[in-house]
């Protein structure tokens, strides 16, 4: 079952719109057997949630500014990294946050509608929490990929019709 | 005098039937909106890692001519790959030659062991390619046909009925293209007992054998005393999505591998260097890669031959390869009529069965190496398609 279940959400991880019939198909279980597995995986927090990855320069004239901050941190007695890392994460316009090896400690991803928005974040916001030491904020310019997708408009087929 | 009409043409060539693939090909391709469940390849491009080296081979400035057998690094990674995959062991010093493809290796394994009027025994339905290069080569093909009851399995009585004293050799194609069955251990093991009782050589087109889904991939060449009277042919083009690159290999016993090389030399010089710089990523650093691609075609191989049976089609499920072949007979419509019909009115391109011999008739060739959304809906066309008829 477990390989069921790792083939269930490598589908889904691919595409969360894939329909439970083809999944069922695919792994070669039940279309219902397949609806218990999504849902103990959804009960479980194994699945946490189905977003869709959108190219936003299509829709919007001005796509939302990205930044990732490299934040130096006291870590707490007791909580280390975790306490700052919650304060950090709760802010809604923080997209990621990871604890790095190297040179800083916190990696924060934030998302913001212009510059001047994530700066005043930075500023007012993250320098300000007691445990941080400094910040360094590097502004995305271009997005080439994304979660593993290729943010272009997609490969056609090259291939000829029919062949042996 | 100007050359005029096919009186010039050598007879041999003339002889050959034009391949129905072709035609089909011609048909599909002046339409629009085709889904084509007719390509006989990988829907993946090549892996990124093989692509990236071939290009620093010919930023190294290798660009000149290898070995006429291939790279001997190549060689040596070949060797390494078919021992630790199928428990092979191949001298890469002179029981390996890299050739343009596994189309070519075949035509150089029966041109290096035959001699004019010697028959070679056919499987049918198979690789449509096998019996012209009988042909070409100088030897007679002997066609048997594999039964659809017994899953298109060729049975090693089969073969031994077909057997006359100018028997030279049998082509075995496992996983097949077009049916995607697999001879396992035991079966190999009969056919390997004929064999052995005529003296014959055994050509085995193993193309396909990572991508083998249900059980481990038996070798013929590992059955017991089979490796001295196999040649085994292989390459990139299916497991590592590698069919522009044309890239293939045949392993065997010394004295043939050498006789292929000498018609190598003369004919080809050697394969492609850059291609030989990207197949040597592949069989370094591209085992997670296959194991990925080997994975969504199992998929997509379960998906298609439920949704086939559900459409009331008989569909055995294959063990390999990227292709399932149902039968159509139960429309009353021959394989041509079929997949003509099907092209025009729901737009599926599918390949008759008939063109991979006439024991194919009554099938049709769908490859399932095309993404999940083009399945899905050409699944449902295929059934409109049935219940409109």
């Amino acid at each position: 079952m477990k390989q069921k279940e790792i083939e269930l959400l490598e589908l889904l991880e691919e595409n969360a719109r894939i329909n439970i019939e083809s999944i069922a198909k695919m792994i070669d279980v039940s279309v219902e057997e397949t609806k218990k597995m999504i849902e103990k995986l959804e009960n479980d927090n194994a699945i946490l949630g189905y977003s869709t990855i959108i190219n936003w320069s299509k829709v919007l004239e001005s796509e939302e500014v990205t930044a990732m901050i490299d934040v130096k941190v006291t870590p707490a007695r007791g909580v280390g990294f975790d306490k700052v890392a919650e304060r950090i994460y709760r802010f809604p316009e923080v997209k990621a946050v990871y604890l790095m090896s190297g040179a800083y400690d916190l990696s924060v991803s934030v998302e913001g509608k212009t510059m001047m928005e994530i700066s005043r974040f930075v500023s007012e916001k993250l320098s300000t929490l007691d445990t941080v030491i400094s910040t360094t904020t590097h502004f995305v310019l271009k997005k080439y990929k994304h979660d593993g997708v290729i943010f272009d408009d997609g490969e056609d087929d090259k291939r000829i019709m029919v062949t042996p | 005098m100007t050359i005029q009409g096919t009186s010039y043409l050598s007879k041999t060539v003339e002889s050959l039937k034009p391949s129905g693939i072709r035609r089909f090909f011609d048909l599909a391709s002046k339409m629009d909106n085709v889904i084509s469940l007719g390509v006989g390849e990988p829907d993946f491009v090549t892996p990124w890692n093989v692509i990236e080296a071939s290009y620093h081979s010919l930023e190294q400035g290798y660009t000149a001519y290898t070995a006429n057998s291939g790279l001997l690094e190549l060689r040596k990674e070949i060797s390494h790959f078919l021992n630790k995959h199928y428990s092979l062991d191949y001298n890469p010093e002179n029981q390996l030659i890299v050739t343009v493809g596994a189309s070519q290796a075949i035509d150089l394994a029966l041109r290096a062991i035959l001699n004019p009027g010697e028959e070679v025994i056919v499987v049918e339905p198979g690789f449509v390619s096998y019996a012209p290069a009988v042909t070409l080569a100088g030897g007679n093909p002997i066609t048997v046909h594999a039964d659809a009851e017994k899953e298109f399995k060729v049975q090693a009585e089969q073969l031994e009925k077909a057997i006359t004293p100018n028997t030279k050799a049998i082509i075995l194609c496992s996983p097949n293209n077009p049916t995607g069955t697999v001879l396992n251990n035991e079966e190999l093991g009969k056919i390997a007992a004929v064999v052995e009782k005529h003296d014959l050589i055994v050509i085995s087109d193993e193309i396909y054998a990572e991508l083998t889904y249900d059980e481990s991939f038996t070798s013929f060449a590992s059955i017991v005393e089979m490796e001295e009277r196999t040649i085994l042919i292989s390459g990139f083009s299916k497991a590592f999505a590698m069919t522009g690159w044309r890239l293939g290999y045949a392993a065997g016993p010394v004295s043939i591998i050498e006789a292929m090389t000498k018609i190598h030399q003369y004919t080809m010089m050697c394969a492609p260097t850059m291609a030989q710089h990207g197949a040597l990523e592949a069989l370094r650093n591209g085992e997670s890669s296959v194991q990925k691609m080997k994975r969504s075609y199992q998929q997509r191989r379960n998906f298609v031959v439920k949704a086939l049976k559900e459409m009331g089609l008989d569909c055995h499920m294959p063990g390999g390869a990227f292709y399932v072949f149902p039968s159509i007979k139960k429309t009353g419509l021959t394989s041509e009529t079929f997949a003509e019909k099907l092209l025009h009115e729901e737009k599926v391109a599918v390949v008759p069965g008939n063109v991979f011999g006439s024991s194919g008739e009554g099938y049709i060739r769908c490859s399932y190496a095309t993404s999940l959304k083009q399945l899905d809906e050409s699944m449902k066309r295929i059934n409109r398609f049935i219940n409109n008829i």
